[in-house]
Parts: C-alpha cells; sequence; structure tokens
C-alpha cells in the first residue's frame, strides 16, 4: 500500500461531532470564577464632539463596578491601534485611532465609554444610564463626496478626507490605448458588506495582579499578532501575555485585526483585578465589526475589434469609513489583480483611499481580490458585448497560457491552465444548449442569461520579502512543531487558526501521512500562543495550507529523518538501508528486522541512542514560500429575469475550480459552497446602507441586512482540474477565498446577459428586484 | 439585543390573563408565541415592565367548523394550522399562508391571536381577515375585520383586552396567495390574496399601506367581468405604500398589480 493514502482521501471532519453536538468552545462558553461582565456605550452619531460624560446613574446602578472613559484608558493602554503599509506603503493621512473615543467621535457605533457590571443584563441596563453630552458635527458618508474640496471633514482636525493616493503603472497605459478600436467604460460600485459570522466577536481577558501576567480568550483568526499588539500598549514584556482561542464561529476575515474591545477587556480586566468579558451582540455586530469592500470603481478598457485586449485603466475609491482598518489597505489588491486571467499591453490603475464617518473597513472574505475579479470580468464581457464576441471566445483568445506568467505589475503567477477549468465549466453546464435556450426564450420575451467569470487568485502570504514589507516588519511565513510523545502519539502545532476551515482534519491528514501514523494518534493544535512555536501567523488570505500545511510537513520530515537514524542505530543498520512504509522502518532485504515509528519514538526517550544524538522527538519547521500561490477556475451561471419584478432565479450554477493538489475533496467542496454562497449574497441580497441624510445604518438587524440561507442558495455543480503549484512539495494552492473571488461576477455577468436585449449593459450590487425592475423601467422608457 | 428587566407572571384562564392585564398597568404586556414581542425587547424597542405569559391557555388552542364558519383560537399556532386537516377542508387558503409564515421556528411559536393584536403592516393573516369580513372575538366582544386593524401596530383592543379567536367564513373555491420576499422566510415586501367566495372573488392586499388592504376596485371589476390583467389595473386605487431599504413606494405599487393579476391567474 501506498505511504500517501490520507491524503486526498474523503476524510470526515473531525470537529464535527464535537460542534453539532454543542459541545464547541466558544468565548461565552468560558466562565471563569469571579467573572465580570462588559458592556460597550456607543456614540449615536456619525460624528460627533463629546462635551461631557456624566458616569453618576450608572456608577449607581446595581451590581456595578465601574464606569470607564478615554481618560481612565489612557493610563492603561499606549500608543494607537496598528495601520500596517500593506499594498499601500506611503500614506496621507492616518488618523490616530486610540481604542475608545475621547474628544471626538467619528462613527455611529464607535466606544466613547465602558461599564463593567456583576451580570450581563445589569450591564446592558446600566450602560443606558451613561449621559453623553454630544455636539453633533456634520458627518461625510459617501466616500466620492468625501473628495470634494470643501466637504465636511471626516475628522474636525484633519486635512482633508485622502487617506491615500497612489497609483500603480503597469505598463505603457497611452500607447495601448493609442492602438485601440474599442473602448468601453463602466461604473462599478462594490457595495458595503457586513462580514456577519455566526459567532459574534467576544473577549475574555483575566489579568493576574500578583505575577503580571494577562490571558486574553478571543475569538480571532489571528491570536499572535494579537497578543503582539495587546502586549504593547499594555506595557508588557510580549511573553507574559497569552492569547487563547479555541473554536471560533466564524470569521471571514473580520476577526484578523484587532478591534477596540481587545484593548478594552484587558485594561478594564486590569483596572479591576478581576477577569472581564465582553460578547458582542449581533446588533454590535452588523453596526461595528469591520465591513467588507465599500468601493466604487470607475474603469476603461481597450481592445481591438478582433477581440485582442490592450489596456485596461481604473480607479478604485475604497471607502477606508472612519479610520484605517489595519490591514484596511490590503483591499487595493483589487488594482493588482484587476487584470485577471488575461494578457494585457497595460494597466494603470489607480487607488484613492478616503475617510468617511462610518466603520472602518478591512480584509473580507477575499479582499480584493473579488473586486478586481468582477471588474475584470464585467469590463471583459462589456467588451465582448461591444464587439459582438462570444464572452467564453473572447476570454479563450486572451487567457495567459505559459507559466510562470508574469502580470502587468511584475506579480508571477505558478501555474495555470485556464482554458482547461473553462472547457470543462462550458461542457458541465451545456453552454452551447443554453445559449440555444436563451435565443428561444426571447423570442418569447423572457429574459435568460448566462454569465461567465474565469477567475485568478493570488493568495498563500508569504513569501517573507514582500510580505515584510507589507506588515510593516514581520514577514508572513509559518511555523510548525511536531512533538512525538513517549508512548508514540503525535502532537502538532501550527500557527495558522481555523474558523470552520477543517484544520483539525485536513492538517492531521499531512502529518499522519509523512509519519505513517493513523488519523487518530495525531492531536492537532492552534489557536493558542502559550503552545507551539513562538510565533504564528494565523489564518486569512487562504494561506493555511500553503503555508502551514507546508510548515507541519517540514517539521514532520525532519522528526521522520531523526527517527531513521535512530531506527538505523537500533536495527544495527545504515539509514539508507531502511525504507520506511506505512509507518514502520524496515531493513531492505530483512522482513524480520523493522521497527515502528512508535517503537522508536519510545527509544527516543530511552538510553540507547547513537553517539551525538539528543532525547526526544520533536522539532519545529519554518515554511518560507518561494512565491504566493495562484488557484483558478471558471464558474458559470444561468439565470432567469423575471421581467415584471425584476427578480432573478438562478436555474444552474456549475464551478470548476483548480487549486493544485488536494488534501481531501470534501473540505474542498465544502469551502467552494461557503464561498460561492457568499459571492451570490454580495450579487444578489447584502447591502449595508448609511442613510445619505443623517448617517445613520439602515440595515441594523438581519431583517434587513439580508444574508441569504440555505433556500436562496441554488444547487451548485462543482468539479475541478488539477494543476499542482510549483511552489511548494505539496503541490497545494488555497481554497478559502475562491468560491467568492469568482461568484459575484457570474451571477452580474449572467444578469446583465439576461438584460441585454434591453440596452442594459451594467447592473449594481445587490441586484435586487427592486433595482433590476427599476433599469428596466428607464430603459424602457 | 439584551432586553430591558421586566416582570413575569403566568395567566391560568383567559379571566385571568384580563384581570392581571388590568392590575399591572399600561406597562404591561402579554405575550404569546413571543415572536414579535420577543425581537422588540431584544432590541429594546420594546421594555414592558411586566410580562403576562398566555401559553398556558390551552383553551384558546383549537380549530373548529361551526355553521359555515371555522373558527380559530387566538393560541393556535401557524404550525397547527399548517398541519391541519380541517384548515385544508375549511379554508384552504389559511393553510397556504401558514406554510408560509416565517420560518420553521417562527411558525412552531408563533400564534395567530399574536399576528392580530399585534398588528404589523406586513403580517399575512390580517389580510385574510379583512378580505374575507372575519371577526376577532375578544374576552368582551365581536370586532369585525375592518374595525379592528386601525394602524401601523394599531388595532381597537382597549388596553386590557385579549384576543380569543378569529371567525373566519368557509371558503373552498378557488384561491391564492402571493407572497413577494427576497428570502424563504422573509416577511412580505408586497403579498395578494385572492380567494373565490359565494359573492364573487374576495381580493386582499398585504404591506402596501399601513394596514393591510381590501381591494374593492379589484373585486368590483372582476364582478363586471374584467379579466385578471384588466382587474389588477385597479390593485393600487387606494394604496399609500412607503419606501424603504427592501422596496421604494412606487415599486410597490407596481408588485400589488403584477400579483394580483398573478394571483388571479394562478388561482386554483
Ligand atoms: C423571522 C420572522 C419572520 C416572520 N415572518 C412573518 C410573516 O411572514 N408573516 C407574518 O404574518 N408574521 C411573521 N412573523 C411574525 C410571527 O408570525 C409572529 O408569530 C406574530 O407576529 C406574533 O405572534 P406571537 O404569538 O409570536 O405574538 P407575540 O410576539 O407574543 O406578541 C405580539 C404582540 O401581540 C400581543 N398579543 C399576543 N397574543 C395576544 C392575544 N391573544 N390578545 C391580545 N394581544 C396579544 C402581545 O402582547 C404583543 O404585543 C415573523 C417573525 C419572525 C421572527
Amino acid at each position: 500500500m501506498a505511504v500517501s493514502q490520507l491524503i486526498g482521501a474523503r476524510v470526515q471532519r473531525r470537529e464535527d461531532p464535537r460542534l453539532i453536538t454543542g459541545h464547541g468552545r466558544f468565548i461565552e462558553d468560558r466562565l471563569p470564577v469571579g467573572l465580570l461582565h462588559m458592556a460597550v456605550v456607543r456614540s449615536p452619531h456619525p460624528h460627533a464632539r463629546i462635551l461631557r460624560i456624566d458616569k453618576g446613574a450608572a456608577a449607581a446602578a446595581p451590581g456595578v463596578l465601574a464606569v470607564l472613559t478615554a481618560e481612565d484608558f489612557h493610563k492603561q493602554l499606549q500608543g494607537v491601534m496598528p495601520v500596517t503599509p500593506s499594498f499601500v506603503p506611503e500614506k496621507k493621512f492616518v488618523p490616530d485611532r486610540f481604542p475608545i473615543a475621547g474628544d471626538e467621535s467619528c462613527f455611529q457605533g464607535e466606544p466613547v465609554a465602558v461599564v463593567v457590571a456583576t451580570d450581563r443584563y445589569l450591564a446592558a441596563d446600566a450602560a443606558e444610564l451613561v449621559r453623553v453630552e454630544y455636539e453633533p458635527l456634520p458627518a461625510v458618508v459617501d466616500p466620492e463626496e468625501a473628495l470634494r474640496e470643501g466637504t465636511h471633514l471626516a475628522h474636525v482636525d484633519g486635512p482633508d478626507n485622502i487617506g491615500w493616493d497612489m497609483t500603480f503603472e503597469g505598463g505603457d497605459i497611452e500607447a495601448a490605448f493609442a492602438r485601440a478600436e474599442v473602448r468601453v467604460t463602466e461604473r462599478i460600485l462594490q457595495q458595503r458588506l457586513a462580514p456577519t459570522p455566526m459567532e459574534p466577536r467576544g473577549v475574555l481577558a483575566d489579568y493576574s495582579p500578583y505575577d503580571d501576567r494577562l490571558t486574553i480568550w478571543l475569538s480571532s483568526q489571528n491570536p499572535h499578532f494579537i497578543r503582539l499588539f495587546i502586549s504593547g500598549a499594555m506595557g508588557l514584556p510580549e511573553s507574559r501575555v497569552r492569547v487563547v482561542s479555541e473554536d471560533v464561529g466564524g470569521g471571514f476575515g473580520s476577526k484578523i485585526s484587532p478591534y477596540p474591545e481587545d484593548y478594552l477587556v484587558p485594561a478594564a480586566s486590569r483596572i479591576l483585578g478581576r477577569p472581564v468579558r465582553w460578547i458582542e451582540t449581533r446588533t454590535e455586530s452588523v453596526l461595528t465589526t469591520y465591513h467588507g469592500r465599500g468601493q466604487v470603481f470607475t474603469a476603461e478598457a481597450a481592445a481591438m475589434r478582433d477581440g485582442t485586449l490592450l489596456g485596461l485603466r481604473l480607479t478604485q475609491v475604497l471607502d477606508l469609513g472612519a479610520y484605517h482598518g489595519t490591514f484596511g489597505a490590503f483591499q487595493a489588491c483589487a488594482c493588482l489583480m484587476a487584470g485577471g486571467v488575461y494578457r494585457w499591453q497595460a494597466i494603470q490603475a489607480r487607488t484613492i483611499g478616503v475617510l468617511t464617518n462610518k466603520v472602518p473597513t478591512d480584509p473580507y472574505r477575499g479582499a480584493g481580490r473579488p473586486e478586481g475579479t468582477h471588474l475584470c470580468e464585467r469590463m471583459v464581457d462589456r467588451v465582448a458585448q461591444e464587439i459582438g464576441m462570444d464572452p467564453a471566445d473572447l476570454r479563450r483568445k486572451n487567457f495567459a497560457r505559459e507559466f510562470p506568467f508574469v502580470n502587468n505589475f511584475g506579480l508571477t503567477y505558478d501555474s495555470g491552465n485556464y482554458d482547461g477549468s473553462l472547457d470543462r465549466a462550458l461542457e458541465l453546464v451545456e453552454y452551447s444548449s443554453w445559449r440555444r435556450r436563451q435565443e428561444e426564450a426571447r423570442k418569447q420575451g423572457r429574459l435568460i442569461g448566462i454569465g461567465l467569470s474565469t477567475w485568478v487568485e493570488i493568495c498563500g502570504f508569504g513569501p517573507s520579502q514582500p510580505t515584510a514589507a507589507a506588515t510593516g516588519g514581520i514577514s508572513l511565513v509559518e511555523a510548525a512543531q511536531i512533538r512525538f510523545l513517549p508512548s508514540g502519539s503525535v502532537a502538532a502545532y501550527v500557527g495558522t487558526h481555523a474558523q470552520g476551515q477543517g484544520h483539525d482534519t485536513t492538517f492531521s491528514q499531512i502529518v499522519a501521512d509523512t509519519l505513517g501514523m493513523p488519523l487518530e494518534m495525531v492531536e492537532l493544535r492552534h489557536g493558542d500562543t502559550a503552545e507551539g512555536p513562538s510565533f504564528g501567523y494565523g489564518t486569512y488570505g487562504s494561506r493555511s495550507l500553503a503555508v502551514g500545511g507546508m510548515a507541519l510537513h517540514k517539521a514532520a520530515v525532519v522528526v521522520r529523518d531523526k527517527a531513521r537514524n535512530l531506527a538505523a542505530h537500533l536495527l544495527e543498520a545504515s539509514p539508507d538501508d531502511l525504507v520506511f512504509e506505512q509507518g514502520t522502518f524496515a531493513v531492505k532485504g530483512d522482513p524480520t528486522a523493522h521497527k515502528t515509528i512508535q517503537e522508536v519514538a519510545l527509544a527516543a526517550y530511552g538510553p540507547n541512542l547513537p553517539t551525538g544524538m539528543e532525547h526526544g522527538l520533536e522539532a519545529v519547521s519554518y515554511f518560507d514560500p518561494p512565491n504566493f500561490v495562484w488557484p483558478f477556475g471558471a464558474h458559470i451561471c444561468v439565470v432567469e429575469v423575471d421581467r415584471d419584478t425584476g427578480a432573478v432565479a438562478l436555474q444552474r450554477y456549475v464551478a470548476v475550480d483548480d487549486c493544485g493538489n488536494v488534501i481531501n475533496p470534501m473540505i474542498v467542496e465544502g469551502q467552494l459552497h461557503g464561498g460561492i454562497a457568499q459571492g451570490i449574497a454580495q450579487a444578489l441580497f447584502e447591502e449595508i446602507a448609511y442613510d445619505q441624510e443623517s448617517g445613520l445604518m439602515q440595515t441594523g438587524t438581519l431583517l434587513d441586512y439580508l444574508v441569504p440561507t440555505i433556500n436562496e442558495i441554488p444547487d451548485l455543480t462543482l468539479d475541478r482540474t488539477v494543476t499542482p503549484s510549483p511552489t511548494n512539495e505539496l503541490g497545494v494552492k488555497g481554497i478559502g477565498e475562491a468560491g467568492t473571488i469568482a461568484s459575484s461576477a457570474a451571477v452580474i455577468n449572467a444578469i446583465c446577459d439576461a438584460l441585454s436585449p434591453l440596452g442594459i449593459h451594467h447592473v449594481d450590487m445587490p441586484a435586487s428586484p427592486g433595482r433590476i425592475w427599476k433599469l428596466i423601467q428607464e430603459a424602457q422608457s | 439585543m439584551i432586553p430591558a428587566a421586566f416582570g413575569y407572571s403566568r395567566a391560568t384562564s383567559v379571566a385571568d390573563a384580563v384581570a392581571q392585564l388590568g392590575s399591572a398597568g399600561p406597562d404591561s404586556k402579554l405575550i404569546a408565541g413571543g415572536q414579535s414581542l420577543l425581537p422588540m425587547m431584544r432590541l429594546r424597542l420594546a421594555q414592558p415592565e411586566h410580562l403576562i405569559d398566555v401559553n398556558g391557555l390551552r383553551e384558546l388552542d383549537y380549530i373548529t367548523p361551526k355553521d359555515g364558519r371555522l373558527l380559530v383560537g387566538a393560541m393556535t399556532r401557524h404550525a397547527t394550522l399548517v398541519r391541519s386537516e380541517v384548515v385544508r377542508r375549511h379554508l384552504p387558503l389559511l393553510s397556504e399562508i401558514a406554510s408560509e409564515v416565517g420560518d420553521p421556528q417562527v411558525r412552531s411559536r408563533g400564534t395567530i391571536g399574536g399576528v392580530m393584536a399585534h398588528a404589523d403592516a406586513a403580517g399575512d393573516y390580517p389580510t385574510l381577515a379583512l378580505m374575507m369580513d372575519a371577526t376577532i372575538v375578544t374576552d368582551r366582544r365581536r370586532i369585525p375585520a375592518r374595525d379592528f386593524f386601525q394602524h401601523l401596530f394599531t388595532t381597537s383592543l382597549a388596553p386590557d383586552e385579549l384576543v380569543c379567536e378569529v371567525d373566519f367564513p368557509v371558503a373552498t373555491g378557488a384561491h391564492r396567495y402571493l407572497k413577494f420576499r427576497r428570502r424563504l422566510f422573509d416577511w412580505a415586501i408586497v403579498g395578494v390574496g385572492v380567494q373565490m367566495s359565494d359573492d364573487g372573488w374576495r381580493v386582499g392586499i398585504t404591506h402596501a399601506g399601513p394596514t393591510a388592504v381590501r381591494a374593492h376596485a379589484v373585486e368590483s371589476a372582476l364582478r363586471s367581468g374584467a379579466n385578471p390583467k384588466e382587474a389588477a389595473e385597479h390593485a393600487t386605487d387606494g394604496l399609500h405604500p412607503t419606501s424603504d431599504v427592501h422596496a421604494s413606494s412606487e415599486y410597490r405599487l407596481h408588485l400589488a398589480e403584477v400579483l394580483t393579476r398573478r394571483a388571479l391567474e394562478q388561482a386554483a
């Protein structure tokens, strides 16, 4: 039997029995003795001066131990919340952000005071008694309006509202446009989205005054970075702070960056000398958990009449909200990926980050890549429509085909086979048959549309060089540790963390195969900074497998090599004469001479070691990938639009994706299901809306912010091609964000295709029935 | 999402519920299925000082056909209506409507009495009650549906009055309820019900104004021989829908017309 038996198998998720029987360990499940509860008083205004805070009535309310404001927290916390360079090294205006507002609050929901009480209900009641006197200030809500000279300022002492303004030049854009026979322009909206994880945020901090140690339980994708930030702000050595994140009920990017409460809860615990907990309510989650997207693009594409793409010029106006998100500038990667899977002579992309009086935006599943894909795929369809070419043909004509492929901005796509995934998707969806049905339907006045999205993604962050610049010093690599315990089970530690992706299963498959162990003998640990290697780099940007999985694999190989040497010593053979199969070292040609790796592990803790070998069987490895990884694929969506109501019915959805070698097909399919659903959610349903006059959020509950359910998501037909990545030994890429990156464009392209007989070229998201009905009305009048 | 403090007691009978409402004062409220009241309390939009729980009043949980009427006790849950063979036989439109209220959790807790008393603009049963000339029976009187629903969240109930029953006429002719919504469990953006009865079509419209509306103009057009399309053109007569994040007022008017036509065409 081959050694590789678990990698590639549909192993059932090990975490599920625990999670689906209600035995998950979330922040709210933890109840230390003496626990206090924090409630946050938030500004109800988009922009206001804080004149006075009267704590009196709240402080006197039953069960209240403290009412704390900026003044109190300044004694506990130093510095401001971090902002990384990400893709925009030079920023123009970065307003300082302290975790709690002092004299000025700049968005609805910004913390102004906190109440700590003996019970959550009493804390919430007392929070209503804190009297804050505000002087409302003019607010700026719309990012394009915020750019206008002389408009209101998001921060009273700001020079203007421009957080950054930078242009990426990818080739001679003037020359590309000079050759153009066709030009199309479009304005494309990326509405704000609320990440809405099933488990809202939560922080529990326990500061122990006697030994000056701090433990924080946090629902986080990124425990080690949070430890770095919070220990710095609290003035504690990093080694004295422990961040623990057990089960995380979804993150989608919203649990990467630090939040105000991540600082306020530990500080409150230090002030009171007792454990303090804050659990986000759903209302707070929609209002204050960093939003995603929030961008307006204007784009112009240039092409030849034969379908050859020439140039793409675009501007991204990115609504930063009231402060820069810690990784907010990551979203500028929409610019760098705007060329998609195609060969362009030149691309010029300008990104402008704009401050407004709204909650900050930050990475949300795909972060910049869905926006770049959406823009590219929409523009390519616009060109196809303009010259009357089938969108599949136009794509084929321009696909990158030689790998490694260097895109206009110098990024190197590791491997790809864009024809392969497109051809398979066209076949699965029965493309030509749908085109015929579309033709027939049109004769009856019915609106059927077919939308394509051929996508590529940059993910798997590392490598160390470019990512060090992006984080401001710390290279994104990954660390793992493998420990063989004397009795032969394995503890594996990794610096990534899971929020539903199933790492406990897939990563254990890798370790088990590498060590020839049964899955049950491998214990995967992550999310606790007190365990494993000194640093971990978290889970986001579809990096965990390609970087963290590789680090685990490397560490397991080191352990296996040491075990081989020890086995050779025990068997009195040369290491080269040993074969390792199914967890057993055997001497070539002597079937009686063998040792299982478990026997070797026990020996590693015993007296009989070769000269020079240290005791134990464990290793720490870091993996620094030589490049990013570049998954890709083709999604095709078929819709019918109800001409009378504007309602969109999803008829068919086919996705053929390629994430290189697959560790566990079931997990890959699960990631795609969720990811595609999230892209459909953006295309058709979800939108955070603010009233343009008052600046107040209009979609504060889940009755108004429309997260779709399984009823709204069609059956998905999935298939894959396999083009291994040459950048890592496992040949793997990422798949966590792929579905979201690809799907909004497929859906919107299908809708636009359906509406094209009416002369409608573009529909913004969410393509709600009301919006489509209005477009049809306008087109017909 | 954390309600303010409140007191709680159980009612042991209809009379006890009324008495408790009277003695606990104006800031007390009945709680039935809690599917409208609790969400509002969690948002602190409602902060009753005292809740009187009527879930123990088994005597208000019944579905009884009687002399050409269908009597439905106030504490009958949506799920019970969906499952009821009696409802399917005597007023199948009620089955159809009940099966599309909210999601399974909402249906297994929410009650018909609660929907009536709450008088949400998007509630579905008020439309049926109005178009069928149903009667709301309380602990002290009988109120015709047309006098019961007064405005958004406002009925003619006295502060200490309890809805005990909804009294519908039996109707087994062609019928349809079309509910336009974004997600399967959402409230209607607009809904339209049609029912063929002894005196012709009855037509009602949900959520195209602060209360449900009976579309008299459509009904009379149909009586004068209009086809569904022609009749539906009258659907917007007298409607004053508002705009919100889900739909503009113009779009709601348009939907009222489209859904009226389709409901009439699809009625079976
Ligand atoms: C997600 C969701 C979706 C929903 N979708 C729909 C929908 O599509 N269509 C629809 O019609 N409804 C919908 N509902 C509401 C649901 O039908 C509720 O059940 C209903 O509105 C209220 O009934 P209840 O028994 O839950 O009343 P409660 O919430 O307990 O009470 C509501 C109000 O009525 C009063 N009340 C209750 N019973 C009586 C009584 N017997 N006499 C006097 N006053 C009384 C209470 O004091 C309170 O003021 C939805 C609810 C949710 C949460």
